[in-house]
């Protein structure tokens, strides 16, 4: 009876991963679906904007120059959200 | 080893550089500072060469400063200041061609460091332009710059509380955050993308019989250094635009008091 005991404590001991590595897994595989999740929505949003600005300038070419300003300004507001999401895949991964 | 796993060097081997001079001070030159240093004397005499010609017809180096800064008046500041925005054109010349070069040594062989992937200097450029636009809000609209932002006018008054908590919150804690997290992060992301590519690469050279896979990876690297080129120069654009924007939204104000009078208020629109 001792020495299952015994063996068994060391089998766990030996398999059981310890508090910091379980973390460590936890973050890296969060990490994926942190950024994976994050890429979502700015997608589609800037899918659908560089489209509107896309159909914008072809029906209006001579209006090509401020489309063009303003469709910037819109895709660094909606890609900053995807940005965060990067960030904090690297704080989970690495840090 | 041949087919074993790839092995991406741990991200502190990718950013962080050892120190040349002044080792573990605060003062530590390592190659970052030195990339900082670039960018910032490589436009000042870039600009002060093309600044000493006397005339009015433009040669050599005056020609392209002038590209520059016709480039920044018009597609930076008068879309999103109009003429008002004159006195801030050093300053938006200034942030576009620092934050550029800084960007350029990302694929400048043997840098091969884009000065902002480290978040120094985007987090000194954007509380420099969150002072910026604050000080010209209140300059322009007093203490009412404050009560704007606050207390929102055209907005239905049960909603007012609500909408000036997040504009107070967006407007001068989120928007330092976010203008530097964009172009730090945007920066860091290309050169990871670049460092897997190379890595992938020189993995790819040792492996045997999956030598073949080599060629379009080492075409999609070079594919991705000249889009880095053009990440490295739209980063730059975004980042002084933004600040064109912010500035100019702390001169104009959140439009009148009264509600009718909604449709020539924004800044970006015209």
């Amino acid at each position: 009876m001792s020495t299952l005991a015994t063996f068994l404590a060391q089998a766990t001991e030996a398999t059981a991963p310890t508090a910091a590595e379980a973390k460590n897994t936890a973050a890296a595989s969060s990490a994926g679906f942190a950024y994976g999740l994050a890429a979502i929505g700015p997608g589609i949003g800037i899918g659908y904007l560089v489209g509107q600005a896309v159909q914008a300038m072809a029906r209006q070419p001579e209006a090509a120059g401020q489309v063009q300003t303003t469709m910037f300004l819109g895709i660094a507001f909606t890609e900053a959200l995807a940005l965060i999401g990067f960030v904090v895949f690297i704080l989970l991964k690495f840090a | 080893m041949i087919f074993g796993a790839l092995e991406f060097p741990p991200i502190d081997d990718i950013v962080k550089w050892p120190d040349w001079f002044l080792k573990d001070s605060a003062f530590g030159f390592n190659k970052v500072a030195l990339i900082y240093v670039l960018a910032l004397v490589i436009p000042a005499v870039f600009f002060a060469l093309a600044g000493r010609q006397k005339g009015y017809v433009p040669r050599g180096v005056r020609n392209a400063a002038e590209v520059v800064i016709g480039f920044v008046e018009k597609q930076i500041m008068l879309p999103t200041m109009g003429s008002e925005g004159a006195p801030f054109l050093p300053l938006l010349v200034t942030l576009f061609s620092f934050i550029f070069v800084a960007n350029i040594f990302e694929v400048i062989p043997a840098f091969q460091m884009p000065g902002n992937a480290r978040m120094a200097a985007p987090l000194v450029l954007a509380l420099t332009v969150w002072v910026v636009f604050i000080v010209v809000g209140v300059k322009h609209q007093g203490m009412k710059y404050f009560a704007h932002i606050a207390w929102p006018p055209g907005v239905p008054i049960a909603l007012k509380p609500l909408v000036g908590i997040i504009e107070v919150l967006s407007t001068f804690f989120i928007r330092p955050f976010s203008h530097a997290v964009r172009l730090f992060a945007n920066m860091l992301a290309g050169h990871i993308l670049l460092v897997t590519f190379s890595v992938l690469c020189i993995s790819l050279w040792t492996a045997g019989p999956l030598f073949v896979v080599n060629i379009p990876t080492f075409f999609m690297l070079v594919g991705l250094t000249g889009f880095e080129i053009g990440v490295a120069f739209l980063q730059a654009f975004v980042f002084a635009i933004l600040t064109g924007v912010y500035i100019g939204g702390s001169m104009q104000g959140h439009g009148d008091e009264d509600p009718m009078h909604h449709d020539h208020a924004p800044a970006a629109a015209h």
